[in-house]
């Protein structure tokens, strides 16, 4: 698993990436009430704005780690955005991104750079 | 000066706590040059003996509607208020409180929208409703907007019996935000025109029920034809009472409705305040604009109401927010819900049964006018007359011999070459008598 | 349904001022009234025999499934409902940013006058000279305490009155050929100030703040070119300060041939002291709703005139007032002296009920009474400032603020209480909490607003109470905050579930 300085993770599977957003994310959020998620067959780049996750009093962009086509969004969230909470880089994962570019990925940081990136903020 | 409590010695007091020399310190930051020196150039203060005596004056240079035969209507219908419906909007709790932002004090205030909110829906016959915009033309403009952002396209097409006003605040939203709006022709019968329109650039069909021009139109084939290409049907009401008669935005397929509520508790206002509807199909939820209102519990379980879905808004969304409204009709929204739950469905139905009713009384009353011709073929409570001569001329000639006979198309369109239609409107107000006066007035003008 | 009364803690924390014991738990209508039931008698003339809707075939419903409650329920059932809220009358209600001033009940009357609210808009116009008489006296006022020569009277609110003074730049800026395609916001501004100009078809671009809370000139010069239509500032500004800099942020947009638009929102600060028209602003909207006391009623009504610039003035929204050979006249179409309208913002002619309020408000005060309004109204909030400096931090302590004292949250670091359970707390004080977390650019805001209409008593009243808050939170009282408000109506309410799963109507089912 890979990060962006934008708190957002990327799991890679082949050409297939995973993009959620970190538990750390998920705690300065708050409860998540609502996750507004892209069409499928979306084509985004790296640093484009893939989705928008709402608590009672904020919407905040996730922005795709790495650029692709949008193959599957978490569908369950509909119901139970609270599992962006409740499993935030797991169960609560946004989009199923198939990539061009895995190199892309390899920019990211791992969990040890972004633990210390986050001890900075 | 009766609203300023503070004594010259508190002034003083204060101004020692504070640590300011004098009032002018507070106000250092003006640059020397914009501060006046003493107070412009108004009339000093007045009593409230003065005041009452001033605006009395004005508003006595008018002829009230009540005061005589009074059949205006093209988007505001006078009906009857209940006593207690305005006794109860000038409760201090709630006319002197502000949007309900800290829930647990402003319960009153949040549970009336709810229920307002659940009326609305019924009303509409759609799944949603907000809790109120500023009015009917300002709601039918973010229904075009909202359109526009749901299927991402940029035309709206406007049938010809949407009320111009509204045609043009909506071309005005729309025009800087790069959306066209398509106003067909003025015409009675233009509802079923809007289908020849329908393109897969078109974000949105806009008809009116009852349209303008009076015109009752069954509008499912019109949503069909718009849903087939991919659009939305927003459905546009000006007259709110006709709710309680004819079906409903959402039973002929309609995804917005936009409406004029006045005509239930708010009254004529020379236009203003007035309170705008706004409903829509549950999965357009996000893309609403306005305040909403939803049930919650509190820490104790108890069943309680907040604001929410304020994402939309702008006070979060800033630059990306549905819409940049703040302040609703709030108080006008309160007055819609306390008539119509004293009405409840079968007294507004039985209201819009007398409406039609009385519509029917003053077509009957003008059939026999040969020189007159009824336009509308199906109606409501108001009818598009045909006159032989400018509308506006005679509106005004019958106006002096104290009959307020409706509205000249020519005062709402002026361009639309229907100088010779005259807008004819009754209510539960409107007495036989009246209706008698009308006539044999007209048959004078024009020559029976 | 809750028909019991609702059970209090047994040893509340606290001993509050409550009048609790009076509130009563009211089920929603549609569990009071019946299908069916109305409390409406229709005139006794029949619909009769001759009614039917054979015309209509195919194009009725059935009557609305919606109940209805005799005259005595539904009073009954309101009445217990307003019992539930705060309200200007009821206490200090210091929500900054909005004005929570007294609104004279001389006012209501006046609005109620058959020659004002039983008007239809669109009647001859030899019928209502009285009304645009009223409309004109309205728009001098407001002309003459902005120094600026036109008001557009239409907008409904502050925020379409933004959108107004945006429409008429861009109207301004098309007539030379280019609408052009950036207005500059501070990150002060009030949400709707984006919103609005995004609304407009503009690029928002937001400049910053600097260290003692005014708007950062060197960024604003900056981001200034020539592709800027607009730049949008609040002043006095949402931090309660006034622009100081103002002539200089006036001198470089119009260098740049950008208008400068100034959110009118806190003019009850400066009203009769300072004239916008002589700050080099182009436009601003008014809240009648605010400066001029029309009514808050829970969420609007409200009214937003804009006053105009003559340089555009020529592109104010219909409909516009003229002097006619037979007294006034309104003119509703885009030709002669409005050829260049941008056009119409809503149906008729805008909030007739508040102007009537505002100019009422107006007259009681007159010149110098509306000078007064402001002087007190800035005394009012510093002197709240100085009783409650001692206790609470601000962000920008030197100097004095205009009308509203802007504090923090550094006084709460490490208390363990939040800014919104202090908030809450102060509910159960008797008081309604100031604004919260707005200008965003400050931690944990606090915005307070008095008012000029708050007697010194009830501002003591306040600040006593809020010192012994805060003194309570600073020594460990935490749970009392936390478990706040305990005297209202219902406890602290849970956002959460109602954004989760919006339940936005009453079901039967439910």
């Amino acid at each position: 698993m890979r990060f962006s300085k934008e708190h957002e993770w990327v799991e890679l599977d082949g050409d297939q990436a995973t993009v959620g957003i970190s538990a750390y994310a998920a705690e300065q959020l708050g409860d998540v009430v609502f996750v507004e998620l892209p069409p499928i067959g979306k084509q985004v780049k790296a640093g484009e704005a893939l989705a928008v996750v709402e608590s009672v009093k904020a919407a905040s962009d996730v922005y795709a780690p790495v650029g692709g086509a949008v193959e599957a969004v978490n569908e369950a969230l509909a119901d139970a955005p609270e599992t962006v909470n409740d499993s935030p880089e797991a169960g609560g994962w946004f989009v199923r991104l198939k990539i061009a570019d895995p190199e892309e990925a390899e920019a990211l940081m791992d969990r040890g750079q972004y633990e210390a990136f986050l001890r900075t903020l | 000066m009766r609203y300023l409590p503070l004594s010259d010695t508190d002034r003083a007091e204060m101004l020692a706590v504070i640590g300011a020399a004098d009032i002018d310190a507070l106000f250092a930051d003006v640059p020397k040059s914009a501060r006046l020196p003493a107070p412009l150039d108004l009339p000093a203060h007045a009593s409230e003996i003065e005041v009452e005596r001033a605006i009395g004056a004005m508003a006595a240079k008018n002829r009230s509607a009540g005061a005589g035969p009074f059949f205006c209507g093209a988007g505001a219908y006078r009906h009857h208020v209940p006593a207690s419906v305005d006794h109860l909007i000038q409760r201090s709790e709630f006319l002197t409180s502000y949007t309900p932002y800290q829930p647990e004090i402003a319960q009153g205030t949040l549970q009336a929208l709810f229920e307002f909110q659940t009326q609305v829906a019924e009303l509409t016959g759609l799944d949603v409703a907000n809790a109120s915009l500023y009015d009917g033309s300002t709601a039918c403009a973010e229904a075009v907007m909202m359109a526009a952002r749901v299927t991402g396209r940029g035309v709206a097409v406007l049938s010809g019996g949407v009320h111009p006003h509204y045609a043009a605040a909506a071309a005005t939203l729309a025009h800087s935000a790069g959306v066209e709006v398509r106003r067909l022709p003025a015409a009675v019968d233009s509802e079923a025109a809007v289908i020849a329109a329908v393109g897969p650039d078109v974000a949105c069909v806009v008809v009116q029920n009852p349209n303008v021009f009076g015109a009752v139109t069954e509008l499912s084939a019109i949503a069909e034809a718009a849903h087939a290409a991919g659009a939305l049907m927003v459905v546009v009401i000006t007259e709110a009472v006709s709710f309680g008669l004819l079906k409903s935005p959402g039973a002929m397929g309609a995804d917005i409705a936009a409406a004029e509520g006045a005509a239930i508790g708010v009254g004529l206002n020379f236009g203003g305040p007035h309170v705008g509807l706004f409903a829509c199909r549950e999965k357009l939820v996000r893309q609403m604009p306005g305040r909403l209102c939803g049930e919650t519990v509190d820490a104790a379980g108890e069943r309680g109401f907040v604001l929410t879905l304020s994402t939309r808004e702008q006070h979060i969304r800033r630059e990306k927010a549905t819409s940049n409204i703040c302040t609703n009709s709030g108080l006008a929204a309160l007055a819609f819900t306390a008539h119509l739950t004293l009405l409840g469905g079968e007294g507004l139905a039985s209201l819009a049964r007398l409406n039609h009713a009385r519509g029917r009384g003053l077509a009957r009353a003008l059939a026999p006018i040969a020189r007159l011709e009824v336009m509308t073929p199906r109606f409501f409570n108001e009818i598009a007359i045909r006159l032989p001569g400018r509308a506006a001329d005679i509106v005004d000639r019958l106006a002096d011999r104290g009959i307020l006979a409706g509205v000249p198309f020519s005062r709402l369109d002026p361009g639309a070459g229907l100088d010779d239609v005259v807008l004819c409107c009754v209510t539960e107000l409107t007495t036989a008598e009246d209706i008698a006066a009308l006539a044999a007035a007209l048959a004078q003008e024009v020559g029976a | 349904m809750n028909a019991a009364a609702r059970t209090r803690p047994a040893e509340p924390v606290f001993e509050a001022e409550h009048k609790s014991a009076l509130q009563q738990d009211e089920p929603l209508i549609f569990e009071l009234g019946r299908i069916g039931r109305t409390g409406v008698d229709l005139p006794s003339t029949p619909v009769g025999a001759d009614w039917d809707a054979s015309d209509l075939a195919g194009l009725t419903r059935a009557a609305p499934r919606l109940p209805g409650l005799s005259e005595p329920e539904a009073v009954r059932h309101y009445v217990r409902l307003s019992q539930k809220n705060h309200a200007i009358d009821l206490a200090l209600y210091p929500l900054g940013s909005c004005t929570m001033k007294h609104n004279p009940r001389l006012n209501e009357k006046l609005a109620r006058l058959p020659g004002v609210a039983d008007l239809h808009p669109l009647q001859p116009r030899s019928t209502v000279q009285g009304a645009l008489q009223l409309m004109d006296a309205l728009a001098h006022w407001l002309q003459t305490l902005t120094g600026m020569p036109a008001v557009a009277l239409s907008p409904k609110a502050g925020a379409h009155g933004e959108l107004c003074g945006l429409l008429a730049i861009r109207a301004a800026h098309e007539a030379r050929g280019n609408p052009r395609a950036t207005v500059l916001v501070p990150t002060s501004a009030h949400g709707t100030n984006p919103a609005t100009a995004a609304l407009a078809g503009y690029r928002v671009v937001e400049i910053g703040q600097t260290a003692d809370g005014h708007v950062d000139l060197a960024d604003l010069e900056a981001k200034l070119h020539d592709d800027v239509a607009a730049v949008m500032v609040t002043n006095p500004n949402t931090c309660g300060l006034f622009e100081r800099d103002v002539l200089e942020i006036a001198r470089l947009a119009h260098a740049q041939g950008a208008y400068f638009y100034c959110d009118g929102a806190n003019f009850n600060a400066i009203v009769g002291r300072v004239r916008p028209g002589d700050l080099g602003i182009d436009a601003m909207h008014i809240n009648l709703h605010k400066t001029f006391s029309t009514p808050h009623g829970g969420g609007g009504p409200g009214a937003g005139p804009v006053v105009l610039s003559a340089a555009l003035a020529p592109y104010a929204p219909l409909p516009w007032i003229a002097h006619g050979p037979e007294g006034f006249a309104l003119i509703e179409e885009k030709s002669g002296v409005a050829a260049h309208a941008f056009g119409r913002l809503c149906a008729f002619h805008g909030q007739m009920g508040m102007f009537v309020r505002a100019l009422a408000y107006m007259m009681s005060h007159g010149a110098d009474g509306l000078r007064q309004v402001a002087e007190d109204a800035v005394l009012n909030a510093n002197y709240v400032r100085a009783r409650l400096a001692s206790h609470m931090s601000q962000p920008f302590p030197s100097g004095f603020c205009m009308h509203e004292a802007l504090f923090d949250d550094d006084w709460l670091e490490g208390v363990g209480v939040s800014t919104l359970d202090f908030a809450k707390a102060i509910i159960d004080a008797g008081f309604h909490p100031m604004t919260m977390y707005f200008p965003l650019v400050v931690s944990g805001a606090m915005l307070i607003e008095p008012t000029e209409t708050e007697p010194r008593r009830e501002l003591d009243r306040f600040c006593d109470a809020l010192n012994e808050l805060a003194e309570a939170a600073k020594t460990g009282d935490i749970e009392r905050f936390r478990a706040a408000p305990q005297y209202a109506p219902l406890r602290r309410l849970d956002e959460t579930r109602a954004a989760r799963k919006p339940r936005l109507k009453w079901t039967s089912e439910a």
